[in-house]
């Protein structure tokens, strides 16, 4: 038999701690109390994302959402709801609608996030086209092809003020457009789908999850440009999404969505795709396009930028995955729908991948405007580990650090750039007290250095001496002139590289100096490492009044650096110890001790 | 399928829109959908989408379909399966693997009983639902 009404109490850390194990055990007793167990099953779930105003109870089907609920709510709650079917109006959610019924979806924060990009990923079979076309699938194809002309599809893009979502945020109109006012006998439509940050899966989960808005989109971008052929540039080392999009453009291609006379319009698109070997370079434009001419991944001097003067020389609209799949809701919905959402000067959503110390890591995507604070603390459910917050890398190896003082600031376009970070192409990675900030400039840079084409100086030997100096000062022999060279080179190498990898490269370190200037003071002359993070400023040892002597520390150290008998304290030997941290993870009683 | 016309185009969009709005493909009343995308098959999607066949073909349940999606974004809880069931809300469910699967299709399919701790929430609202006016 199945229940007539569900009671759903987060269970999620925050909530927990609130007491709503109580408020699950009192609604359980209260609905045997008051005869309605059979009818009523109450279910623990995990986080509802709201932890600001736990702990939450919904019940379904009405969809009630009840915030801040205390356990002797439980009564009234079962009482009135569930037995005379009145919703206790005290405990609902209603402040920002003010109207009687506070549904799940009326409520602000589940706008928090909005689904433009990800409209049907985690909803359709993406590889089965007749769900997407069930979701208004090619009927943005459609208008376009029988319904618009190439000059209405830009003023429609224009209208909806749509960037560039790779991270440089050009107009996505202007593009197409210098691309349609060229004469030329060929033109070219191409998908950055080089994804190459750390931490960053946007454009993966993009093509995996809904592959013919991409295809849609590129399509009507050949229509509007006057191309016939487009091609899609992804990594080999995202296998799934290439399964997908083959999948996809089979389908398309039987059904006639893409080939020759698509939809008997008598316009004619096809597109292929060319794998890429994972060059981090390749993801910028210039470098990408010779990658897919067969040459070696450098980037040429804009301009000619490559909507004039692209692929073997002709017009070339190149856009990323996450521009691409805006474009199908842009035509279907209106740019000026697409333009009320986001800020003044950046319309729409932004999808972000949310990794590192988090609680719920995932794929977000949010208007423009959205705060740090509510990606991280409201979306992302704040620290793992109730560990404290230090600072959110966004932008990967491009962009910089944002400290706990910025996490109010409305992320768009221009607005983390002035910070000296930027929003780049969606990375996002948290950290906590336990990450040690020159450890990060060091692997970001190390990063850089090892993804640099070497064709200009700027990059090749900037980026060398950078890593140099922060091995030097993670090693314990830094000096604090280091800090100045470093500005001046990372300045030097802003100004004078070719592309924007080495344009950018510099900012994680550019970007900790200044925010993070005492960790990096503690590192050159205090030769520590607070997050205890850099093996050369560390030693472990182990603390008389807390060891037990179990020897659990002695049988896991790898190099037998432990002695001590059993029952009595234990000592590390620092000359023979390599600092791999395992006794300090081992240890149940904290005895081993990081200096 | 050969090649489409507009018109075409437009009666198989109608036909799959009141059929997606049921869910209900070839007489099942039933979804089981698993997320696939990288990040739920690293998870152990596969497993669980496996675990579904094995358990629903030893039930001789028929009325369920069980298919694949993207990445949810819920990556913290992966794997995720979404359940859409008639008389029943529909429930995202997150960590689930072979035996939580198993309970999916005991309790919520047959007997119409959430399975606790592992219910979670959608991540947003639906933009195309209003058929993408």
């Amino acid at each position: 038999m199945a229940f007539r009404n569900y009671i759903l109490v987060c269970g999620g850390t925050a909530c927990e701690s609130s007491k709503s194990e109580a408020i699950y055990a009192a609604l359980v007793s209260e609905c045997k109390a008051q005869g309605v167990a059979d009818e009523v099953q109450v279910v623990k779930t995990g986080c509802f994302g709201f932890c600001e105003q736990g702990p939450i109870v919904k019940i379904l089907p009405e969809d009630s959402f009840y915030v801040q609920v205390k356990p002797e709510d439980a009564k009234e709650l079962v009482a009135e709801h569930i037995v005379k079917g009145r919703e206790v109006k005290r405990l609902l959610y209603n402040k920002e609608t003010n109207r009687k019924h506070a549904k799940a979806e009326d409520i602000k924060f589940y706008q928090k996030q909005y689904r433009i990009v990800l409209r049907n990923c985690g909803f359709i079979d993406p590889e089965n086209i007749e769900e997407y076309i069930a979701r208004e699938g090619y009927a943005a194809l459609e208008k376009v092809l029988f319904e618009m002309k190439p000059d209405d599809v830009i003023a429609e893009l224009k209208i909806a003020g749509l960037r560039g979502r790779g991270g440089a945020g050009f107009p996505t109109w202007m593009k197409w457009n210098f691309s349609k006012q060229v004469e030329s006998d060929q033109k070219f439509i191409v998908c950055n789908a080089d994804e190459g940050d750390p931490g960053a899966y946007m454009d993966r989960s993009t093509l995996e999850g809904d592959p013919h808005s991409v295809l849609e989109a590129m399509t009507i971008a050949g229509f509007t440009v006057g191309a016939q052929k487009g091609i899609i540039y992804i990594r080999a080392e995202y296998p799934l999404a290439i399964h997908r999009l083959e999948v996809a453009m089979k389908q398309s291609r039987e059904m006639g969505l893409l080939g020759d006379n698509i939809l008997g319009s008598g316009f004619s698109f096809d597109i292929e795709i060319r794998l890429g070997a994972g060059a981090f370079v390749c993801g910028e434009e210039t470098a990408l396009l010779a990658s897919v001419e067969g040459r070696r991944g450098m980037p040429v001097p804009r301009p000619p930028f490559p909507a004039i003067k692209g692929l073997w020389g002709k017009p070339t609209v190149i856009n990323n995955v996450e521009t691409w799949a805006n474009v199908p809701v842009i035509i279907l919905k209106g740019g000026d729908w697409f333009s009320q959402i986001g800020t003044a000067d950046s319309h729409g959503t932004k999808v972000f991948a949310l990794t590192g110390k988090i609680r719920n890591s995932g794929l977000v995507e949010v208007p423009m405007g959205t705060t740090l604070r509510e990606i991280i603390f409201d979306i992302g459910g704040g620290i793992a580990n109730n560990r404290a917050f230090k600072a959110v890398q966004t932008g990967g190896p491009s962009g910089g650090v944002l400290t706990k003082e910025f996490l109010d600031t409305p992320i768009d376009f221009g607005s983390l750039t002035k910070l000296g970070s930027m929003m780049g192409s969606g990375g996002m990675i948290v950290m906590d007290e336990d990450d040690c900030i020159v450890d990060v400039a060091k692997f970001y840079t190390n990063f850089t250095v090892d993804e640099s084409c070497g064709k200009c100086a700027p990059c090749r030997i900037g980026g060398r001496s950078l890593a140099n100096i922060l091995e030097k000062i993670t090693s314990g022999k830094g000096e604090m002139s280091d800090l100045d060279t470093m500005e001046e080179i990372g300045s030097a190498m802003k100004k004078a590289s070719l592309c924007a990898l080495g344009q950018t490269s510099p900012n994680p370190i550019l970007s900790t100096i200044l925010h993070f200037h005492d960790e990096y003071v503690a590192h050159i002359i205090d030769k520590k490492c607070p997050a205890g993070k850099c093996k050369s400023l560390i030693t472990y040892s182990i603390n008389p009044e807390k060891c037990i002597g179990c020897t659990a520390c002695a049988r896991k150290c790898p190099v037998g650096a432990i002695s001590g008998e059993r029952r009595s304290t234990h000592s590390i030997d620092p000359a023979v110890c390599i600092k791999c941290g395992v006794c300090h993870e081992t240890c149940k009683f904290g005895a081993v001790e990081i200096h | 399928m050969a090649k489409m016309t507009l018109e075409e185009l437009r009666a198989l969009r109608d036909s799959k829109k009141a059929e997606m709005l049921k869910r209900d493909i070839n007489g099942k009343d039933t979804q089981v959908i698993v997320g696939m995308g990288t990040c739920g098959i690293a998870a152990g999607a596969k497993v669980v989408l496996d675990a579904f066949l094995k358990t629903l073909d030893e039930h001789r349940i028929g009325n369920v379909s069980v298919t694949q999606t993207g990445c949810m974004g819920l990556c913290y809880v992966e794997p995720t399966v979404e359940v859409i069931a008639p008389g029943m809300p529909a429930v995202i469910y997150g960590k689930v693997d072979a035996g939580v699967a198993r309970q999916i299709v005991e309790d919520h399919i047959m007997n119409g009983k959430l399975v606790s701790d592992h219910v979670f929430d959608h991540p947003s609202t639906d933009i195309l639902k209003d058929g993408g006016k």
